[in-house]
């Protein structure tokens, strides 16, 4: 077997297990589907006037607004809970393990962002799911619920690869976590749940930097509108910048977490 | 070949040196046992040989290959199972061989084939599809040791594999060890337990403080500090007497508690019946005798000044986390 093709069985392997790991452990997958399924129905129940504001983009419901915010929310903390996984790991040992086989070392932060990359897969189909089940209308049908699936999926990825750099660099669970209410800063200062023109400043501007709103409104666009190239490119520029910065600290941490021991 | 090739291997952590310039050679098809109190530097150098920490000096070989340049190539020869059995407790048994066979590349058809019969060679093919947080700690270890051989390393590091067990798991791992070795494989085993140390090593290195203080095998050690010697309980007011009669026998030891007697043989069991025919012959009334034979904590006692047993019992502290 050559050596690419056996670093992707063990990146499979490794992607397999962080999924099973995710589904055992209840405080790992609540806050990818239960806290952000909640969160939607609150809001849609109780912030649905809200399409009727001068600058909301005109939706068929607020539902159909919020989907591409809960993907978000939902691939964000799978990032999280990815990071707190991998810091588990490395406390109890487990990183050791795979640390002392004969494989790339860098495949072992593959196989944890594989896994996330999943749970970013299965959110996106919960959330369309839930969509479809509750009428909201796809205006792109289903090539724009694929590219839907696509960007949510490899956002989750990118996403994770900052949860693995900070468990990698800090080797501890509780730090992981402990970034946990900055996901909610990041959101909350995106378009991910309010259009940018309805946010007051600064939280506007910053709000139109965030990579994240890129991202966010490149998934909201196929259900929402016609498909627009623009935002579309513009998504995927956010998802390689994040991807890119985070490729680039998990790199550092695990070099220096193998020059440390 | 040596499996192992050690030559001035250190390790500093700052300003702390946890190894400092050790110097070792293991054979292959040997049992070393590498014996210390609590952070002597024994998990410190297993991390080292087995490619899990980079040294700061010297250098290691296994199996013929450099422990830093050719790090992935030790990787495929050994097996390693930890001082804390690495496990995750949500994968079942089945999941954690399977996985480790993958990391070893074994093709999937032979990963299953290996992971059962491993799983049945340690008696845990019943509890193969549970998972590993429901197991006991002696279970735990069996299972850590079967991942390590999923490949059919040629050296084989053992961290304090036995540290915490009860003694029927302890024995059961003890034998499973033996048979691992008769099959050929080298073992590197780390241990605090003296016995474990005498039962199982043909070469025995004790490390104190970072530093390599005795090697050799446990026979040859424990010849180093003397003799054994013949231990007597006599009754009460005898002891001068005692000590007169067998003071022609071999050098007398300091008595014990002011009633026990304890003189030195040269040939150990071969010189009671010379010992009892003395003592009978002056009429001194024996209630006990006992032939002790030198132990490695003597060993460990005479080239280090402190007792191992007395901090096997103390708490230990561990070896410093890496910063």
């Amino acid at each position: 077997m050559s050596d690419l093709a056996s670093t992707a069985r063990v990146v499979r392997a490794l992607g397999a297990r962080s999924i099973r790991q995710t589904f055992r452990r209840p405080q790992l997958i609540s806050p990818i589907v239960v806290f952000p399924t909640l969160l939607l129905a609150i809001q849609t129940g109780g912030a649905g006037a809200g399409v009727e504001l001068p600058g909301f983009p005109p939706v068929q419901s607020f539902l159909q607004f919020m989907l591409a915010g809960s993907m978000m929310q939902s691939m964000m903390l799978a990032g999280n809970s990815g990071g707190i996984a991998f810091a588990v790991d490395i406390e109890m040992g487990f990183t050791d393990r795979l640390f002392a086989a004969p494989i790339p070392r860098f495949a072992i932060v593959l196989g944890r962002l594989a896994g996330t990359a999943a749970l970013g897969l299965f959110a996106a189909i919960w959330f369309l799911a839930i969509g479809l089940v509750f009428g909201v209308r796809i205006e792109e049908g289903v090539v724009g619920a694929l590219l839907m699936i696509v960007l949510v999926t490899l956002a989750a990825l990118a996403f994770g690869t900052l949860g693995a750099a900070l468990a990698l660099r800090s080797g501890s669970a509780s730090v992981v976590q402990g970034t946990f209410p900055l996901v909610f800063v990041i959101l909350f200062l995106s378009t991910a749940f309010f259009p940018a023109d309805l946010l007051l400043e600064p939280a506007q501007t910053l709000a139109r930097i965030n990579p994240l709103s890129f991202i966010a409104e490149a998934v909201r666009d196929p259900v929402i509108s016609v498909f627009s190239g623009r935002e579309l490119l513009e998504g995927f520029a956010g998802i390689v910048l994040v991807g890119a910065i985070g490729l680039t600290l998990c790199s550092m941490a695990l070099r220096r977490r193998l020059r440390m021991g | 070949m040596p499996a192992i090739v050690v030559a001035g291997l250190e390790r500093a952590f700052g300003e702390f040196r946890a190894v400092q310039g050790i110097d070792l050679e293991v054979g292959e098809g040997e049992i070393y046992g590498f014996l210390g109190p609590n952070g002597a530097g024994k998990t410190t150098t297993v991390r080292m040989l087995t490619t899990l920490l980079l040294p700061t000096g010297g250098r290691a070989s296994v199996a013929g290959h450099d422990v830093v340049d050719e790090a992935r190539r030790v990787r495929a020869t050994i097996g390693v199972a930890l001082q804390e059995a690495a496990l995750d407790p949500l994968m079942t048994g089945r999941e954690l061989i399977r996985l480790q066979a993958t990391l070893q590349g074994l093709p999937p058809a032979a990963g299953r084939k290996r992971a059962d019969a491993l799983l049945e060679r340690v008696d845990l093919a019943a509890a193969a599809d549970r998972r590993v947080g429901t197991y006991s700690g002696g279970m735990q270890r069996r299972l850590d040791l079967a991942a390590a051989l999923v490949h059919e390393p040629r050296v084989l590091f053992l961290d304090e594999p036995t540290t915490g067990l009860d003694p029927v798991s302890r024995k059961t791992i003890w034998e499973e060890v033996r048979a691992l070795n008769d099959d050929g494989t080298t073992v590197f085993l780390t241990t605090q337990y003296l016995e474990e140390a005498d039962q199982l090593a043909d070469q025995v290195g004790i490390i104190d403080s970072g530093r390599i203080v005795a090697e050799g095998t446990p026979e040859a050690l424990k010849g180093e500090v003397g003799h054994p010697h013949v231990e007597l309980l006599v009754g009460e007011g005898a002891v001068v007497e005692a000590e007169r009669v067998l003071g022609g026998l071999g050098r007398l030891l300091p008595p014990k508690d002011g009633k026990r007697v304890l003189v030195e043989v040269e040939h150990g069991s071969g010189d009671i019946p010379r010992v009892v025919r003395a003592l009978d012959e002056a009429g001194i009334e024996v209630e006990s005798l006992e032939l002790v034979r030198p132990t490695l904590d003597d060993v460990f006692v005479a080239k280090t000044g402190h007792r191992l047993e007395a901090e096997e019992a103390a708490e230990g502290d561990e070896e410093p986390a890496p910063a």
